[in-house]
């Protein structure tokens, strides 16, 4: 039985803004020379794989289902990752151990007991002797390499041939040579990327089931899968706010900057007063408010209805910088001559604005939709730390890292919570920052260093 | 100018207004006074007679706008939005909802040990911010200014809890060379404090000093400059006699921007090491609760962001006299 929770439906109309505006500025020579300005830089190209990586794991975790015994709200990703989801362990345990981290006592059966560290019930457990260990990890890597190579190149093939039969098939018979063949990059892209994808993937399903790649945390659960879960509360934080704010932002800025006047005032007034606030205190007000009264649906449902007010209200601090941008570029394309001459000749101003105003202002909201997600991406952390983040029943970095603040304290250290959710958004956060900065570079001269 | 500094306070004053109606709005108006009270009391099957009694204590009992049952200017007076509200105009606190405590008073103490952070973190980092951007501006187009965005780059990256919590390991705890939390009066302070100075240098580092870099180029590649170059002054006086002090006018903006939240403190770094600050003070009214406490904080950051942009306009006209004349 599908599900829809509610941050479901915006990533939903996330995607299909997405696509549409792809679809749409394919045709359109700007954006296809920004394009290929994006395309000759190799950092933005790798960052962006990396964004499509995680984007897709977000992807398989929006589509919800419920369990038809326990009616619980499972997604995609939950039943993929079935094995790390039940395979919890009773405590602490350090990435790749077959031993628990805590000592246990045991009562041995001539009446002393005996206090040692316990075998993992799952992590490692197929292993007879424990020490056998790095020999079998070794076989799991050679096996999962040469697995991913042979998926990397079958993938690859059938990728190659399809275009080429596609090319074939299509092509006009006059047609030159060069047209019909399938360039040399595209055979080394398609190889790197399809590498890049299976070698990790085969190595993940050799290793993951069988141990636990970043260890346990304090109740038992795979921090690998914890971080994985995360992903998707970091990305709709990260978009769903900005997506939120927009057609609100560009309605006032538009509004403001092309009438003037007492509207223009108005507006004004309301967004310099809305950011005289600072934007975590303001967040804090809001979210102290809003815990009032959530209590109906079930875990899954008021888990995701929190999230989305998150989003909102974050999104409520942060409209007001995007709506000045608009305001102010809307004011200097008012006075431009072909705004002018349509004016002249009497086209309509509804149309005038979006014909002609609307459609100039894409690239500074694409440019701060992009700038923006990795601070909100940051945000979250913080705000979890401060204690009005998102539900603590929900996975995200921001509730890892809250949990587990104090583990670097404690004697032994635990360590791979702390560096997992760090990595992780990391590995989100960087690939944005660098895809933002060329994108940038690409579609506003202006603005480059 | 003086008239020019009385417009611009005059223009401040919708503003402070807006920010107030907003504080009422949220406060007392979508969170009802039964809320706070069921709240603050915690109990969840609490009796009307207990919420009415806290309220009463609290003054939360009053009606909102008018009191019917006054005569004459206590019919305005006795009510929330006067005695509640609008006191945040002249900084009349009020006391706490939890402990009865003068909030005023509080902010007073903990003042101190939120500048004694935030001053030298502020002070050291624009230093090392403006000794490294020119040092990456003077190396533009290399390989090290190529180096320097990328680890500029990656450090924003990476989130600010991080920073606070290895260093604290490194630091705190593998090295032992700082105490990890707590704070104390007078020289002693200074071991408590060095190391969030310290955190809060490197942490801001990688955003500041880009922006910083990109200030730099931009004024590198004005006319002036090429002129100065003509002449056949040598790159180093280019850099530090016309460029540096150009490039310090849109620094200065930002600058001047931050000093008056420097005043509130850090909210991680306090609540981190345990620092009797007003970010610790916030981040603790937030934690239980304490409507009172944040209201007024955010009443407080929101004077100090319009006094912050008041500071900034006035020190622009200072610097750049053609902006006055507009």
């Amino acid at each position: 039985m599908i599900r829809v929770l509610p941050t479901d439906i915006f990533i939903f109309i996330l995607l299909a803004s997405g696509s549409a505006f792809i679809f749409s500025a394919r045709r359109r020579e700007y954006w296809r020379s920004a394009w290929r300005q994006v395309q000759r830089n190799r950092a933005a190209m790798v960052s962006l794989f990396l964004l499509s990586l995680y984007a897709s794991i977000a992807l398989i975790d929006t589509i919800h289902f419920e369990d038809k015994n326990t009616g619980v709200t499972l997604s995609l990703l939950d039943v993929l990752a079935t094995p790390l989801r039940q395979q919890v362990e009773k405590t602490y345990s350090a990435p790749f151990a077959t031993h628990q981290y805590i000592k246990e006592s045991f009562s041995a059966t001539n009446g002393t007991t005996l206090r040692t560290y316990p075998r993992l019930i799952y992590g490692g457990a197929h292993l007879y002797r424990s020490d056998a260990k790095m020999k079998d990890i070794t076989l799991r890597v050679i096996k999962g390499v040469s697995q991913g190579s042979i998926a990397a190149v079958v993938l690859a093939g059938i990728f190659l041939g399809s275009i080429h039969s596609f090319i074939t098939l299509f092509s006009r018979n006059g047609s030159r040579e060069k047209e019909r063949n399938i360039s040399r990059q595209l055979v080394a892209y398609t190889l790197i990327i399809s590498f890049a994808i299976t070698i990790p993937l085969a190595l993940l399903i050799q290793c993951s089931t069988s141990y636990h790649l970043f260890g346990t945390d304090k109740i038992g659960n795979d921090v690998f899968y914890r971080s994985i879960k995360s992903i998707r509360t970091g990305l709709v934080i990260g978009s769903v706010t900005t997506l939120i704010v927009i057609p609100f932002a560009i309605f006032f800025g538009v509004i403001a900057g092309y009438f003037g006047g007492i509207v223009d005032d108005l507006i004004q007034y309301v967004y310099s007063t809305l950011s005289s606030i600072p934007s975590v205190l303001l967040i804090v007000s809001f979210m102290l408010l809003v815990e009032v009264g959530e209590t109906v649906g079930d875990i899954a449902w008021r888990a995701d209805r929190r999230l989305l007010s998150l989003c909102l209200i974050m999104g409520i601090t942060s409209w007001t910088g995007l709506c000045r941008l608009i305001r102010g570029e809307t004011l200097k394309l008012r006075e431009l001559d072909y705004v002018q001459a349509a004016l002249s000749f009497g086209v309509n101003r509804l149309k005038i604005l979006f014909r002609h105003i609307v459609p100039n202002l894409m690239h500074i909201i694409l440019i701060s939709f992009i700038l923006r997600f990795s601070g909100l991406v940051l945000a979250e952390a913080v705000l979890a730390y401060i204690g009005i983040g998102v539900d603590p029943s929900m996975e995200s970095w921001g509730n890892m890292i809250n949990t587990s603040r104090l583990e670097l304290a404690r004697e032994p250290i635990v360590w791979w919570n702390l560096c997992a959710a760090f990595f992780f958004m990391f590995g989100l956060v960087l690939p944005a920052n660098l895809f933002g900065d060329a994108l940038r570079d690409a579609l506003d001269p202006r603005l480059k260093s | 100018m003086l008239a020019y500094i009385i417009r611009r306070c005059l223009y401040a004053m919708p503003i402070i207004i807006g920010v107030n109606a907003i504080i009422f709005f949220l406060f007392f108006y979508v969170n009802s006074p039964d809320e706070v009270a069921r709240k603050i009391l915690g109990e969840k099957n609490i009796t009307q007679e207990a919420v009415d009694h806290w309220k009463r204590e609290h003054n939360y009992h009053l009606p909102l706008f008018i009191n019917s049952q006054e005569q004459g200017s206590a019919k305005i007076s006795q009510t929330i939005f006067f005695k509640k509200s609008l006191g945040l105009l002249w900084f009349d606190f009020g006391k706490s909802d939890r402990n009865n405590i003068d909030i005023s008073s509080q902010i007073k103490r903990r003042m101190k040990p939120s500048l004694l952070i935030a001053l030298p973190t502020f002070l050291l980092g624009i230093l090392v911010e403006i000794t490294f951007a020119m040092i990456l501006a003077y190396c533009r187009g290399t390989y090290l200014d190529y180096i320097g965005t990328i680890v500029c780059i990656s450090m924003m990256s990476i989130s600010g809890l991080f920073y606070i919590i290895g260093g604290q390991y490194l630091f705190g705890i593998v090295l032992k060379l700082f105490p990890i939390s707590g704070y104390d009066t007078g020289w002693y302070a200074l071991k408590f404090v060095s190391l969030p100075i310290l955190i809060g240098v490197v942490a801001g580092i990688g955003g500041d000093l880009r922006f910083t870099r990109t200030i730099f180029l931009e004024e590198i590649n004005k006319d002036y400059i090429r002129t100065a170059r003509a002449k056949g002054l040598p790159e180093e006086m280019v850099l530090f006699k016309h460029c540096l002090k150009n490039a310090l006018i849109p620094l200065l903006t930002t600058v001047v921007m931050t000093i008056p939240f420097l005043f509130m403190g850090s909210l991680l770094m306090e609540s981190f090491f345990a620092i009797p600050g007003l970010g610790s003070f916030t981040i603790d009214a937030i934690q239980a609760q304490d409507f009172a406490i944040v209201r007024s904080m955010v009443y407080l950051g929101s004077i100090l962001y319009i006094v912050g942009l008041l500071l900034t306009d006035i020190s622009y006209t200072l610097v750049d006299p053609r902006v006055r004349f507009e």
